[in-house]
């Protein structure tokens, strides 16, 4: 697939612009002059934290870094790396014990060899870190910093409550490949931008890998597909094969369910988010 | 017409009109003070713009002492201000009224409700019907809020009317970040339009668009005085509040009249007989129907 057209790219300074406006409004609106969010190590956070910090000044973020005692050690060390470049303090909070305490009772989380059993205990670690930050949250007074893109977003590429869950998130609607030029002029380390890019919830896994196609094949796809509404056989024209669009679409499909809140059984006349309407700005 | 102008770029907030209100007296006062003869205000300025089920909670009839209060200060400058407006029948619109001296001049119902993408104006609102100038005691002006100007037939009306400004309420979200453009889609679309409009309708087009953000999605300002000419004379480039004041005058409007006479050569008549024609073939109305699609706005 190497004559695929390129992923998308953005204006930067622009880009910039609009999400650094959209954390400063959406947090002040509300009364919050806080932010919180998990430094993965990776591009995502470390492109988040960027924004915050232009956003709210270095004194107003509080960046978290939850290892647990299987994570690469790479993934610390780069978050203290991205912390330490915007000025942010950074809290370690190690999630070892309070995993292990959960794991160890659940004798059916031991096998790693399973991938069931590999992506059971991801999600647990996946929604142990959002459990300190959102009580990080609470005892701030800080509103927790989505830092899920848009490619995860649409494959269902994350936890559900778990990587997903925030408050409000300012690169949702960015593609990878977009994360990647912004990240550039924002000055993220580049060491962190070149790092394959893993959830690393175990030893040795990448996002590529698991996905089993590159963030650029699937980016280029996306963007069009999605954001151009190009048809099927469009696509098979400039060199897609059927079948990775077939796969990809049929993930996006799938994966519907995360990216909605939970389904309500109407009885009433009217129903919440259904016929109930409001923004959630409403009142600011 | 001669007359000093303000667009008032201001941020809304979502649903709180008595908040709103008391903003709308204090760019009043930026306005007066800045010698303006005529305010004008965004779309929905008195209630902000995704207001789903707050269309109703927050609608007011004509005779509301909220809208009463600004008509009153219409004694000192004209002044153009966005509401949800509830008829007596119960029937909801997305309202712009034209006060001065203290009266209502003129109700502008928007007539084009973009419902696609993120718009959601047909689910709520009732249509408008009509495209009358205001005569106001410094010029005639032609009201068109947001999507109304995306139909050529808007402008159309109000240039055959020989008003001497369009005046355009706006409220247009930011969107579309590309690679290779230095603005946003949506910025780039509205100022291509509007310079377009004022050179071919041949009349000041004045831009009024809103700034901030409803549930992420920012709206991006930009408000400006385009000439008879097409050119943006002055221009808010920042997504910022900010008070724009320009003079617009007739001299212009002579000048480009003069130097291409649009006005004196269109030829309405011939457009009637042919749109009768038209509309009088079922088929050809079919085909209007189908394609009765909106641009983005």
């Amino acid at each position: 697939m190497s004559t695929l057209p390129p992923p998308p790219g953005c204006n930067v300074e622009l880009t910039e612009r609009v999400l650094v406006s959209f954390l400063r409004e959406e947090t002040h609106r509300i009364g919050m002059t806080r932010a919180v969010l998990g430094l993965s190590g990776g591009i995502d956070s470390a492109l988040v934290i960027e924004l915050a910090v232009r956003a709210l000044g270095p004194e107003n973020v509080l960046a978290v870094a939850m290892p647990y005692r299987e994570s690469h050690p790479d993934s610390l060390r780069l978050a203290r790396k991205s912390a330490k470049h915007t000025g942010v303090e950074l809290e370690v909070v190690d999630i070892s014990a309070m995993a292990d305490g959960y794991l160890q009772d659940n004798p059916d989380l031991e096998d790693k060899s399973q991938e069931a059993v590999r992506l059971r205990r991801g999600n647990v670690f996946s929604r142990m870190r959002m459990t300190i930050l959102y009580d990080r949250s609470a005892k701030l007074g800080g509103l927790v910093f989505g830092t899920s893109n848009k490619t995860e977003l649409m494959l269902g590429y994350g936890t559900q409550y778990g990587d997903m869950a925030s408050g409000i998130n300012p690169i949702g609607d960015l593609y990878k490949s977009q994360v990647v030029a912004l990240s550039r002029h924002l000055g993220v380390p580049n060491e962190i931008i070149d790092r394959p890019p893993s959830a690393d919830l175990w030893a040795g896994q990448t996002d590529e890998d698991e996905l089993g196609f590159t963030y650029d094949s699937i980016d280029s796809l996306l963007f069009r597909l999605i954001d151009r509404r190009e048809s099927r056989a469009t696509l098979i024209e400039q060199g897609f094969q059927a079948d990775f669009i077939d796969t990809i679409s049929r993930r996006v499909r799938m994966n519907q369910y995360k990216r909605r809140p939970p389904l309500i059984a109407k009885v009433a006349a009217r129903t919440v988010n259904l016929d109930y309407r409001y923004a959630r700005d409403w009142g600011t | 017409m001669d007359c000093r102008v303000a667009l008032c770029q201001m941020r809304p907030k979502l649903g709180v009109i008595d908040s709103n209100l008391e903003t709308h007296h204090q760019w009043l006062d930026r306005a007066i003070e800045a010698g303006a003869q005529i305010a004008v205000f965004p779309e929905l300025s008195l209630t902000g713009y995704f207001l789903r089920d707050l269309t109703q909670d927050i609608a007011m009839t004509l005779d509301d002492p909220r809208i009463d209060a600004l008509v009153q200060r219409s004694k000192d400058c004209s002044v153009v201000f966005g509401f949800v407006e509830e008829s007596r029948d119960h029937r909801f619109y997305n309202s712009v009224i034209f006060a001065e001296d203290g009266k209502i001049l003129q109700v502008h119902r928007k007539v084009h409700l973009p419902d696609y993408g993120i718009f959601e104006e047909g689910r709520y609102f009732a249509s408008g019907d009509d495209f009358e100038p205001v005569e106001s005691k410094h010029g005639r002006f032609g009201l068109m809020i947001c999507e109304d100007a995306w139909h050529v037939t808007s402008g159309w009306l109000h240039f055959l009317n020989g008003v001497d400004a369009m005046l355009m309420p706006v409220a247009s979200p930011a969107r579309g970040i590309d690679t290779d453009e230095p603005e946003l889609s949506s910025q780039k679309s509205w100022r291509s339009l509007t310079g377009a409009q004022a050179l071919l309708f041949q009349t000041w087009v004045l831009r009024c668009n809103r700034v901030g953000f409803e549930d992420g999605t920012m709206f991006w300002g930009g408000s400006a005085f385009i000439s008879p000419f097409g050119k943006a004379v002055v221009e808010a480039h920042g997504q910022e509040e900010e008070l724009l004041i320009h003079n617009i005058d007739s001299e212009s409007l002579k000048r480009a009249r003069i130097q291409t006479p649009l006005l004196r050569d269109e030829r309405p008549h011939m457009v009637r007989s042919h749109l009768a024609r038209f509309l009088d073939d079922p088929d050809a109305e079919r085909g209007i129907q189908a394609q009765d699609n909106s641009p983005s706005s």
